[in-house]
C-alpha cells in the first residue's frame, strides 16, 4: 500500500478580478460603500449636465466662426507664414534638445509635436490655400524628429542647442515684427498681434528675461555685502508682497506717464517688463532654495582648491543649484502662462481679450459668454496639463523629489 | 577684531605706508588689491554708491517729469469730496465723503472678501485634500480631477465664467429662485435671512461668548490636571457641555425668542430686509474659494503624507485609538509641514482678490483706480495701493510666522 505524498504548495496568487477590485477599492467598508454610491450619483448628474450643455444647449458659433482669431489675433493673414516659420524653428530646436538630452527632454518634444499636429484640424483662413495651411502644421512633427535624428547622428552637445535657442530668440521677434520699409518682411505693429500668440510671447519672453535677473537677485540675497543683500531682499519681498496686476499697471501705465513723449515704448514690451519683474522675484526664491540645498562641503572644497568667490559661484554653486530648480522653473512657467491673462486689464489683446472682443463683436454673442470663456479655460487647461505632465516626466528622470 | 599691537621696537623700521596699513588692520605682505578685507570694503562702498546714485537719478528724473507735466505729487486731495458712488461697502458711504474714506471702503471690501474666502477655501481645500487620500478609488480620482482642473486654468478666466456665465445668468428679480430659508437667488445676487440687531440678540451673543470662554478655560485646566495626575478628567465632554450650556440657558430664559430674523422679501423692484450678497461679491468669493481650495488640497495632502508611516504604525502599536492617532500623532506633525505653504496660499488669495477689478467688485485696487481717474493723482494713489497690499502681506505673514514658529518648536 503505497502512499503518494503530494507536495504542499501555496496556491498561486490569484489575479484580482473586477469584482475583487471593486470590493477592495470601492466597497471595503459600509462608509465607503455609501461614499461610492453618493459619488456615482453626483458624477452621473454632473456628467449628464455637462454633456447636455456641450452637445445640445451650447452654441459654439463664437469660436467656430473664426478660430484663427484666438490663435493670432489680427495678425495679417498674408503674413501668417512668419508665425509658421517661427513654430518650425521651435519644433526643430525641441527635436535637437530631445536628441541631446534624450529622456530628460523627450516628453516636452513629443508633447509639442502632438499639440502642433493638432493644428491640422483647424479650418484654414478663407483666402489661403487649404492644403498648404494644413501641411504647414504637419511639418512641425517632422522637424521634431529631424532634429532628434540630426542631433543623434552629429553627436551634438548641449551648448550647440543652447546657441540655437539663443539665435531663435533673436530671430523670432524680428521675423514677427518685421523690418520698417522692407518689401518682403513688412513691419507688423504689435497692436495687431493677439490671441495665443501674445499669451505665449508674454509667458516665454517674461520667463527668459526673468531668469537671469532672478539668478542675480538670488545671489544678491545671499551676498555678505550688506548693501547688496538688503537691496535684493527689498526688491524680492516688495514684488512678492503685491498682486501682479499692480505691477502690470505700474509698468504699463504709471511708468509711461513719466517717459518723455518721444520715447514711446511698445505696449507689449511694457506688459512684458511687468511679467518679468514679477517672475524674477519668484525665480529668485526658487534659485535661493537650490543654492541653500548645496552641501557646504562643495563650497569648502572649491575654496580648498583655490577658486575665488566668483569662480565658486559660477563653476560650483550655480550649476548644481540650477539643476535642482529646473522642475520648479517649469511650474513657474505654467503659472506665468496662466497669469498672462491679467494683461487683458492693461489692454493687451491676449487670448482672453480676444474672447471678450468676439463677444462684443456680435449682438447675438452677448448671450454666449459661457461658451467663449469655457473654451478659453479648456485651451489653458489642455496646454498647462500637457506642460505639467511633461514636467513630471522630467522630475522622474532627474530623480528630484525621490529619496 | 583685535587691535594690532605695535611693539615700540618695530616702529622705526616701518615706512609710513606700512604703518598706516598695519593700523588699518591690513597685513603688510599681501598687496592691497588682493586683500580680501580691502576688496570687501571696496565692493561694499562701490555698490552703495551705485545704489544711491541709481535711486537719486530715478527720483530726480521722476520729479522733473512730474513738474514738466504739471502732475501733482501731494496727498492733499485725500480730504476732498470724492463725488463718485461705490457699489457696496461695509461702512456707510456716500459720494460726499472724502477720498481717504473711499480708500478705506475699498480696503475693507478687500479684507472682507479675503477673510471670508480664506475660511471657506481652507474648509473646502481640507475636504478635497482628505478626499484625495481616501481609500475610495472613485472619490480620490474625483478629488484629483477637481485639483487638476482648477490648478490648470487661469483665475481670471474662472472669475469670468462664474460672473458672466453663472451669476449674471440667474433669473430676473421677479422670477427669483426661491430656496428654503427663505433664500432668494437672482440677477441682483443672493438674499439670505439675517439676525436683527436687538438687545435680546446681544444678550444671546454674550451667552455664546461666555460659553466659548468657559469651554476653553475648562479644557486648559482639566487637561493640565490630567497631565499632572494621570486621572481621566473628561475634558472634552466637560468643555462641550459648558460650550452649549450658556447659550441653552439664555435661549430658555428668553423663552426661545433670542434671535429675531430679518427675512428678505420682494418690495417693488428689489428685495428688502435680510442681507444680500451682490453678484460681484458672490462671483469673486466663489471664484477665489474654488480656485484656492485646489491648491490648499494639495498642501493638506502633501502635509499628511509627509508624516512617516511608521508614526501611525507605532501609535497603533502602543494602543491609541483611531481618533487619538489622528489628533495626537498625525495632525500635529502634519501641521508643521502644512502651515508654511498654507500661509502663502492665504496671501495668494488676498493678492488675487485684486482681480475684482475685472468683474466690478469695489475692492482696494478698483476703488484706487477710480480715485486715480477722479483725482488725477496717479502716483500718490498708486503708491498708497502698493503700500497697503505690502502692509497686508507683511503683517499676515508676520502673524502667521509667529504661530508657525510656535508649533515648529513646541511640539
Amino acid at each position: 500500500m503505497g502512499v503518494t505524498t503530494i507536495e504542499k504548495r501555496l496556491a498561486p496568487p490569484r489575479r484580482p478580478g473586477a469584482i475583487a477590485w471593486l470590493r477592495k477599492n470601492l466597497f471595503n467598508s459600509w462608509l465607503n460603500s455609501i461614499l461610492t454610491v453618493v459619488t456615482v450619483v453626483v458624477l452621473i448628474f454632473i456628467l449628464r449636465a455637462v454633456l447636455e450643455w456641450v452637445f445640445v444647449n451650447a452654441d459654439w458659433r463664437p469660436i467656430t466662426r473664426s478660430p484663427l482669431l484666438y490663435l493670432v489675433g489680427q495678425y495679417p493673414r498674408g503674413e501668417l507664414w512668419r508665425i509658421a516659420v517661427s513654430l518650425w524653428m521651435v519644433s526643430f530646436l525641441f527635436g535637437l534638445g530631445w536628441g541631446v538630452w534624450r529622456g530628460l527632454f523627450r516628453a516636452f518634444a513629443l508633447a509639442l509635436a502632438a499639440v502642433l499636429s493638432a493644428g491640422v484640424f483647424l479650418p484654414p483662413p478663407v483666402d489661403a490655400p487649404a492644403l498648404l495651411f494644413r501641411l504647414s502644421w504637419l511639418i512641425n512633427p517632422l522637424l521634431v524628429f529631424l532634429g532628434f535624428f540630426l542631433a543623434s547622428w552629429l553627436h551634438l552637445k548641449g551648448r550647440h542647442v543652447l546657441i540655437g535657442w539663443l539665435i531663435s530668440f533673436i530671430v523670432t521677434p524680428i521675423l514677427l515684427r518685421g523690418v520698417e520699409g522692407s518689401s518682403w518682411l513688412p513691419s507688423v505693429e504689435t497692436t495687431l498681434w493677439g490671441g495665443l500668440l501674445v499669451t505665449l510671447i508674454l509667458a516665454v519672453g517674461g520667463l527668459l528675461l526673468a531668469f537671469p535677473i532672478g539668478i542675480l537677485l538670488a545671489l544678491g540675497r545671499r551676498s555678505s555685502l550688506s548693501v547688496v543683500h538688503y537691496s535684493s531682499v527689498i526688491v524680492i519681498e516688495a514684488v512678492r508682497g503685491v498682486p501682479l496686476i499692480t505691477i502690470l499697471f505700474m509698468t504699463s501705465i504709471i511708468v509711461a506717464l513719466f517717459l518723455p513723449p518721444e520715447l514711446r515704448i511698445d505696449r507689449l514690451v511694457r506688459a512684458m517688463a511687468g511679467m518679468t519683474i514679477f517672475a524674477a522675484a519668484y525665480i529668485a526664491e526658487n534659485v535661493r532654495g537650490g543654492l541653500q540645498a548645496i552641501e557646504s562641503g562643495q563650497i569648502e572644497a572649491a575654496k580648498a582648491i583655490g577658486l575665488n568667490n566668483i569662480q565658486t559661484i559660477v563653476l560650483i554653486e550655480l550649476p548644481q543649484a540650477l539643476r535642482a530648480v529646473i522642475p520648479s522653473l517649469v511650474g513657474q512657467f505654467i503659472s506665468l502662462f496662466k497669469d498672462t491673462t491679467l494683461a487683458v486689464i492693461v489692454g493687451i489683446t491676449e487670448l482672453l481679450a480676444i474672447g471678450r472682443a468676439v463677444i462684443q463683436s456680435d449682438s447675438e454673442f452677448i448671450q454666449l459668454q459661457a461658451e467663449v470663456f469655457v473654451f478659453i479655460a479648456v485651451v489653458f487647461f489642455v496646454l498647462s496639463s500637457v506642460m505639467s505632465y511633461s514636467s513630471r516626466k522630467l522630475e522622474e528622470r532627474l530623480g528630484v523629489g525621490e529619496r | 577684531m583685535q587691535p594690532y599691537r605695535l611693539h615700540p621696537a618695530a616702529l622705526p623700521q616701518m615706512t609710513l605706508k606700512e604703518g598706516s596699513r598695519r593700523l588699518l588692520g591690513f597685513s603688510s605682505d599681501v598687496p592691497l588689491w588682493r586683500d580680501e578685507r580691502f576688496l570687501r570694503a571696496a565692493a561694499q562702498s562701490i555698490s552703495a554708491v551705485l545704489m544711491i546714485g541709481a535711486v537719486v537719478w530715478l527720483v530726480t528724473n521722476f520729479l522733473q517729469a512730474a513738474e514738466q507735466r504739471g502732475m501733482s505729487l501731494s496727498y492733499d486731495f485725500l480730504s476732498q469730496e470724492t463725488g463718485f458712488p461705490i457699489g457696496e461697502s461695509v461702512i456707510t458711504y456716500d459720494p460726499s465723503r472724502p477720498f481717504i474714506y473711499a480708500f478705506l471702503v475699498g480696503l475693507l471690501n478687500t479684507l472682507k472678501v479675503s477673510l471670508i474666502g480664506i475660511i471657506f477655501a481652507t474648509i473646502l481645500g481640507t475636504i478635497i485634500g482628505l478626499a484625495r487620500m481616501s481609500s475610495n478609488w472613485l472619490l480620490s480620482k474625483l478629488a484629483l480631477a477637481y485639483i487638476e482642473f482648477f490648478r490648470n486654468i487661469p483665475l481670471l478666466v474662472l472669475l469670468f465664467i462664474w460672473y458672466f456665465a453663472v451669476f449674471n445668468r440667474f433669473p430676473r428679480v421677479r422670477d427669483s429662485f426661491a430656496l428654503p430659508g427663505p433664500i432668494y437667488l437672482n440677477q441682483r445676487g443672493l438674499f439670505v435671512p439675517w439676525p436683527k440687531f436687538t438687545t435680546e440678540g446681544l444678550f444671546f451673543l454674550g451667552a455664546i461668548l461666555l460659553g466659548i470662554l468657559a469651554a476653553i478655560a475648562a479644557w486648559i485646566i482639566l487637561r493640565r490636571l490630567r497631565e499632572r495626575t494621570g486621572r481621566r478628567t473628561y475634558f472634552g465632554a466637560v468643555s462641550l457641555f459648558l460650550l452649549l450650556l450658556f447659550p441653552a440657558l439664555a435661549w430658555l430664559g428668553q423663552g426661545g425668542q433670542s434671535i429675531t430674523w430679518d427675512l428678505p422679501r420682494l418690495e417693488g423692484f428689489n428685495f428688502q430686509g435680510g442681507t444680500g450678497l451682490s453678484p460681484e461679491f458672490a462671483a469673486l468669493l466663489v471664484g477665489l474659494v474654488t480656485y484656492t481650495a485646489a491648491f490648499i488640497a494639495e498642501v493638506v495632502r502633501s502635509g499628511v503624507q509627509a508624516v512617516d508611516r511608521g508614526q501611525r504604525e507605532a501609535a497603533r502599536a502602543i494602543g491609541l485609538s483611531g481618533t487619538q492617532v489622528l489628533s495626537l500623532v498625525i495632525i500635529p506633525q502634519a501641521m508643521r509641514v502644512i502651515i508654511p505653504p498654507l500661509i502663502s496660499q492665504f496671501l495668494n488669495l488676498t493678492k488675487n482678490s485684486s482681480l475684482a477689478l475685472a468683474i466690478g467688485y469695489p475692492d482696494l485696487f478698483s476703488v484706487g483706480r477710480i480715485m486715480i481717474n477722479q483725482a488725477g493723482r496717479a502716483v500718490p494713489v498708486f503708491s498708497m495701493i502698493m503700500l497697503t497690499y505690502l502692509a497686508i502681506s507683511l503683517f499676515t505673514s508676520f502673524i502667521l510666522n509667529l504661530y508657525n514658529r510656535r508649533i515648529q518648536y513646541e511640539v
